[in-house]
């Protein structure tokens, strides 16, 4: 059984809950970032909640997934505990990596989550691995790698798909496209112009769908997923939705305009869209949607203070770290 | 001579070579409309255009590769890596076919490829965007590596790599960037590339640094110079090929040597600049060479970087512990 099944009231509610958890989130990041209490870079997914929550939400325990640099809404989707991963990006000890990760390479191993990852396309073989190994210790798990637009074009991207589609791996590939890779239109950056229609270079059905439309999303996955599940062999889909924020802090926005991100923002925003669908739907009461949004400020608001009290490491943290013992003693 | 900072003059330095020379030209990642993640290549898509100034997808060794095939076939590439982390994707293409291809192809095709790559620490960034991994590329005969640390070394060995020959890759400091401010000749100008620089002038200990870390040394030098001790910092600058010579003369005068780097310490360059030093200066050494490193773990996050690389205060403490012992 899914996690979450959001066609029914207790599932919406969760979904919107992960939704606006992921929101709420990644403000709380923008806000600490310009009080100088978070140091780097941060890629924010707002505006492209519904992939991540619509997607997980159509997981089992004990499936895996792999993430990317704009990571935080998978990590927080796959079940991650807002407070410890905030922790980890404030590069405290009570982080899910100690603070070793950081936004770019949170790992959350009880989850499944194998972990972000600050490389563009570094994580899709991985994911083809992980599914072998599923395969081969006879478990019924499914992997999900999270990639980008972006990503499709590394060679990597290519070489995950061919060892998924000739060893007909448990694996469902899922492109995010934001519809940019920084500053690159997925047009002028993707011959063919789609990533789905890559897959059936690999034997690999491909589908694109509307990513902002969390029930479309979720149904789409759900459907991925069971496939890969029954022994179909892996799945792409590539869910198309729209990033508001700029590529990280630096951003001039220099390859887009105003009216393109304000668009998206007023007439496609997923959170939007499912509290409307929702609330149409008899799923969920107009109360129901305040509470949720109550909630999850709450929750946030807590997690951060309780988050920013953690200790910061100490140098001695990276005595031996990288090897078998130490590094994992530090975390026991 | 104009003060300058040190990206505002690698833009420049772009710019004149492009000018110089059409078959110079700039290919990479965000390179264009957006002027390059750092704005290095700011403005030269609009004075060049989109042939000579080209958006990459994501897709590193296919911009190596590329470049490779661009130089044979007679253009002169200089290739942007937004960090010089994301040069593993193109591991292979850098170390093993552009380093490879004079060799094997007995120098018949031009290979005038220039790759640029930001580096380096202390600017709070993840692992992968700040670790320092030149000595993984000093590796593979065939490659130039040059690391200025001045926007007037910026300029004269930009140029220069663009010029030479074979390939050259490029190390930017990304603490550097707009920290280090100089004079910059206005005129063409051309550092050679296999030549050190002598940043300053001392008697006692010659502190060995490229990149960034030759502004810690000098910071350094300058409080050593209060308790009498007078520090030599000879800026490496060109890794390949190395001036053995004013480095030699350097250590054989001070008979100290503190050799600093950023990388972790095993097999990091610094371990070749230190056996280097032994061989040509042994006789002439007063003190065991001291070296400066890395922790042996990938680059941390940004509250334990400053224990991580050397700075100022551990650059202080190997120069008196050389000169007392
Ligand atoms: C190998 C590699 N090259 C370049 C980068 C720099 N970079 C980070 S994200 C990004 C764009 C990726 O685009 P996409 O896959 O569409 O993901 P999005 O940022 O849109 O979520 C680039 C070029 C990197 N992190 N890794
Ligand atoms: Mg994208």
């Amino acid at each position: 059984m899914p996690r979450v099944d959001p066609s029914t009231p207790e599932g919406a509610r969760a979904a919107l809950t992960t939704m606006w958890t992921i929101r709420r989130f990644e403000e709380a990041l923008e806000d600490l970032y310009s009080r100088g209490l978070l140091h780097g870079t941060n890629h924010l997914s707002i505006g492209q909640e519904a992939v991540a929550v619509g997607v997980c939400g159509a997981l089992e325990e004990g499936d895996l997934i792999t993430s990317t640099h704009r990571g935080h809404g998978h990590c927080l989707a796959h079940g991650a505990d807002p407070m410890r991963m905030m922790a980890e990006l404030l590069g405290r000890v009570d982080g899910y990596c100690r603070g070793r990760g950081g936004s770019m390479h949170i790992a959350d191993v009880d989850a499944g989550n194998l972990g972000a990852n600050g490389i563009v396309a570094g994580s899709m073989t991985i994911a083809a691995g992980a599914a072998l190994s599923m395969r081969m210790q006879g478990r019924d798990a499914v992997v999900v790698c999270f990639f980008g637009d972006g990503a499709a074009n590394e060679g990597s991207f290519h070489e995950a798909l061919n060892l998924a589609g000739v060893w007909g791996l448990p694996v469902l590939f899922l492109c995010e496209n934001n519809q940019y890779g920084m500053s690159m239109s997925q047009d002028s950056s993707t011959a063919g112009g789609s990533v789905a229609a890559r897959g059936a270079a690999y034997g690999i059905e491909g589908r694109r769908i509307d990513g902002n439309d969390l029930d479309a999303v979720h149904a789409a996955a759900a459907e991925a997923v069971a496939g890969v599940r029954a022994g179909g062999g892996p799945a792409l889909l590539e869910a198309v939705t729209y990033r508001y924020r700029g590529h990280s802090k630096s951003d001039r926005n220099l390859y887009r305009t105003l009216d393109e991100i304000e668009s998206w923002r007023n007439e496609r925003d997923p959170v939007d869209r499912f509290e409307a669908a929702a609330v149409a739907s008899g799923r969920l009461t107009a109360e129901d949607v305040d509470a949720v949004r109550a909630e999850a400020r709450d929750l946030l608001r807590d997690a951060v203070q309780r988050a920013v009290r953690s200790p910061e490491p100490t140098v001695d943290d990276l005595d031996g770290a990288a090897y078998a013992g130490r590094s994992t003693a530090a975390v026991a | 001579m104009t003060v300058r900072s040190m990206i505002e003059t690698i833009r420049l330095t772009l710019e004149d070579e492009m000018a110089r020379d059409e078959r110079v030209m700039v290919l990479g990642e965000d390179v264009g409309t957006q002027g390059g993640v750092f704005r290095a290549t700011e403005g030269l898509k609009a004075r060049f255009g989109a042939d000579r100034v080209v958006d990459t997808p994501v897709a590193e060794a296919g911009i190596i590769g590329a470049s490779i095939g661009l130089a044979t076939a007679g253009m002169v590439p200089v290739a942007e890596l937004q960090f010089l982390g994301f040069a593993h994707q193109a591991f292979h293409q850098i170390g093993f076919q552009l380093a490879r291809f004079r060799y094997r192809t007995l120098g018949r095709f031009p290979l005038q490829v220039t790759i640029r790559a930001p580096y380096g620490g202390a600017v709070h960034a993840p692992e992968l965007h700040s670790d320092a991994f030149e000595g993984m590329l000093a590796n593979a005969p065939g490659l130039k590596i040059v690391a200025p640390s001045t926007a007037a070394d910026a300029r004269g060995l930009l140029t220069s790599a663009i010029r030479d020959p074979d390939p050259v890759l490029y190390l930017e400091p990304l603490r550097g960037y707009r920290l280090v401010r100089d004079e910059v000749p206005d005129d063409e100008h051309l550092v050679p590339i296999g030549t050190a620089r002598i940043a300053r002038p001392g008697r006692d200990v010659t502190v060995l640094a490229w990149s960034f870390q030759v502004v810690n040394a000098l910071e350094a030098a300058e409080a050593a110079a209060e308790e009498g001790i007078e520090v030599e910092v000879v800026d490496v600058r060109s890794l390949v090929p190395l001036d053995e010579t004013t480095i030699a003369e350097s250590v054989s005068r001070t008979g100290r040597c503190v050799v600093v780097e950023e990388a972790p310490r095993t097999a990091g360059f610094g371990a070749e600049l230190t056996s280097t030093v032994q061989e040509l200066c042994f006789l002439d050494l007063e003190a065991p060479i001291a070296r400066l490193a890395g922790w042996d773990t990938p680059y941390p996050m940004p509250l334990l970087e400053k224990d991580y690389i050397p700075g100022t205060a551990r650059i202080l403490d190997a120069v008196r512990r050389t000169v007392a012992f």
